[in-house]
């Protein structure tokens, strides 16, 4: 299950931005090898998901699909807006060529894994 | 009373004095339970001639471990969220946690002319969609005229 809708905006991103979006909340871990995030997306389906990389900046956009019945009226309304959208900036020893993610129960799980030369290394102290 | 910050640039301690100070020029005393909004899971609630709909939106749960109570009129949804950083190695750094944990409960009062046998409630994408039709008599209906 790991793809990554990795292409250019396929609209003009200035009106993007402009559209209201709720801001998800996220859990970002980082181990040796990389780095793990965690976002609340609930509504959001696989095709509703658009994950970018464009130089060192993620964006994490989703479409809510909720199946509403006909003629509904809402009464009492915590989440207003059907979209989600959150923008990271990645650090160098990132590789925005290797991310993997997985989306499950409206869990969206990113692992952006550490270059090779930046990944941990044991430095020897010689002791003369 | 007046926060001095740890730090002195620090901009974050500053937001947060200045939320207080706002909060106390403004004389808006907070419920001692927060706010209703921002709880997990959020909540949606709509109607239709013929239902009422719920929506929870609990994302990362378990379907099997929500639970959903319906007791004179008003509906339950609760269970727990664990949290998925607990069983990472030492070496592992939180930056950010924002995400809930832990055990939630929320409560919805319906309407009287729901009926309590039939409720529906399915887990998609992490949203629980409720259902609840109302009862047949309370229904509009068009009367015909003979």
């Amino acid at each position: 299950m790991n793809d990554m809708t990795k292409t250019a905006a396929t609209e003009p991103q200035a009106r993007a931005r402009e559209e209201a979006a709720l801001l998800p909340p996220v859990d970002v871990v980082e181990d040796a090898s990389g780095i793990t995030l965690y976002a609340d997306l609930p509504g959001v389906t696989r095709e509703g998901l658009n994950l970018r990389v464009e130089a060192d900046t993620l964006t994490i956009e989703g479409e809510m699909a909720l199946q509403v019945p006909e003629g509904m009226q809402a009464s009492h309304a915590e989440v207003q807006v059907p979209r989600y959208r959150r923008v990271f900036t990645l650090s160098k020893e990132l590789d925005p060529e290797k991310v993997s993610a997985e989306l499950k129960h409206g869990v969206l799980k990113l692992r952006i894994p550490k270059a090779e030369h930046a990944q941990p290394r044991k430095v020897e102290i010689r002791v003369h | 009373m007046f926060y001095r910050s740890l730090f002195p640039r620090d901009v974050f301690a500053d937001l947060d004095r200045l939320q207080r100070e706002l909060q106390q020029a403004f004389d808006v005393s907070p419920s001692i339970r927060g706010l209703g909004r921002g709880g997990y899971p959020a909540l949606n609630v709509g109607g239709t001639p013929q239902s009422v709909e719920v929506y929870a939106f609990a994302p990362g749960l378990d379907p099997a471990k929500i639970e959903v109570n319906l007791e004179r009129g008003v509906l339950t949804v609760s269970g727990e969220r664990t949290d998925t950083l607990g069983n990472g190695d030492a070496k592992a750094a939180l930056h950010i946690n924002e995400r809930f944990a832990g055990r939630f409960r929320r409560v919805v009062s319906l309407p009287d002319d729901v009926d309590p046998s039939a409720v529906n409630a399915d887990y998609r994408d992490g949203v629980l969609h409720i259902s609840i039709r109302r009862r047949a008599s309370a229904m509009p209906r068009r009367i015909e005229i003979q």
